[in-house]
C-alpha cells in the first residue's frame, strides 16, 4: 500500500514539477505557480510517507500557503503577460537540455549503483514532540539566529519596497 | 514492483532537482526562474528527510525546518528585489536586464 502511494505521489510530484517549468500549453507565470503549489502538495505527501508529519504540515503551511501566495501576489502586482518568445535560441536550449540531462544521468547513476540504501530499513518516527524537544535544546542557538534572519529579511523587504530608494 | 527504499526517494529528488535546474536554465521570466529555485530547494528537502528516516537520525528533519525558514526569507527578499527592478525597468524578462553584461 505504502509503495503504491509512493509511486503515485512521486509521479505526481515529477509531473507537476515538469508542468511548472515547461508547460507545453501555457507560458503564463500564473499557471506555473499553480502547478508549483501542486508539486508542493505531492511533496508533502511524500514527507508523510517518510513519517515526517511536522515537516509535511510546515511544507503545506509555509510553502504551499505563504510562499506561493507571495509569488501569486507579485505576479498579479506586476501584471505579467505570457512570456513571449523572443528570438528562439535553439543552441541555448539544446545546450541547456544536454547539460541538465548529463547532471541527471550522473546523479541517478551515482545513487543507483552506490548501494547507499542497502541494509537500511526505515526506522525513524519523526514525531513533533521529539522534533520540538531537539529544536529547543540542542538547536536552540540556530533557532534564535533564524528568527534574527527573518527580522533582517523583513527590514530588507520594507527598505527595498520603499518608493524612493536612496 | 520493487520495495521502496532510500534509493527511490533519492532518485525522485534528483529528478526534481534537475527539473528545477531546467526551469532556471530554460525559462526567461525572472519569476518562473525563481520557481525553479524553489523546486531545487524542495528536492534537497526531500533528500534530507529521506536520509533522516533511513538513518534513524532526526538532524535531517531539523535541517529541513531551517531550510524552509531560510527559503521563506529568501523568497521575500528576492521578490522584493524583482518588484523594485520592475518599477525601474518595467520588465521581468532576463534578456532585457543585460546592463551589467560586458
Amino acid at each position: 500500500m505504502q509503495d503504491i502511494l509512493f509511486y503515485i505521489l512521486a509521479a505526481l510530484a515529477l509531473g507537476f514539477g515538469f508542468l511548472t517549468v515547461a508547460n507545453p500549453f501555457s507560458r503564463n507565470p500564473v499557471t506555473s505557480a499553480m502547478f508549483l503549489v501542486l508539486t508542493m502538495g505531492a511533496l508533502a505527501g511524500l514527507f508523510v510517507l517518510l513519517h515526517a508529519f511536522f515537516i509535511a504540515a510546515v511544507q503545506i503551511l509555509v510553502y504551499a500557503g505563504a510562499v506561493m501566495v507571495l509569488f501569486l501576489f507579485v505576479i498579479m502586482l506586476l501584471n505579467l503577460k505570457d512570456e513571449e518568445r523572443r528570438k528562439f535560441n535553439a543552441f541555448g536550449i539544446g545546450a541547456g537540455f544536454i547539460a541538465v540531462g548529463a547532471i541527471a544521468a550522473l546523479l541517478v547513476k551515482t545513487i543507483w549503483f552506490s548501494g547507499i540504501g542497502e541494509n537500511k530499513t526505515p526506522s525513524l518516527e519523526g514525531s513533533t514532540v521529539t522534533l520540538g524537544r531537539e529544536l529547543f535544546t540542542k538547536y536552540l542557538l540556530p533557532f534564535e539566529l533564524i528568527s534574527v534572519l527573518l527580522l533582517v529579511a523583513m527590514v530588507g523587504v520594507i527598505l527595498l519596497s520603499k518608493k524612493d530608494l536612496k | 514492483m520493487m520495495h521502496v527504499g532510500l534509493e527511490h526517494y533519492l532518485v525522485v529528488s534528483a529528478a526534481l532537482f534537475c527539473l528545477g535546474i531546467l526551469g532556471v536554465v530554460m525559462r526567461r521570466n525572472l519569476l518562473v526562474m525563481y520557481m525553479g529555485l524553489e523546486l531545487m530547494l524542495n528536492a534537497a528537502n526531500l533528500t534530507l528527510v529521506a536520509f533522516s528516516r533511513f538513518n534513524n537520525h532526526l538532524n535531517g528533519q531539523i535541517m529541513v525546518f531551517f531550510i524552509i525558514t531560510v527559503a521563506a526569507a529568501e523568497v521575500a527578499v528576492g521578490l522584493a528585489l524583482i518588484v523594485a527592478l520592475y518599477r525601474k525597468r518595467q520588465t521581468a524578462h532576463v534578456e532585457d536586464l543585460t546592463s551589467m553584461k560586458l
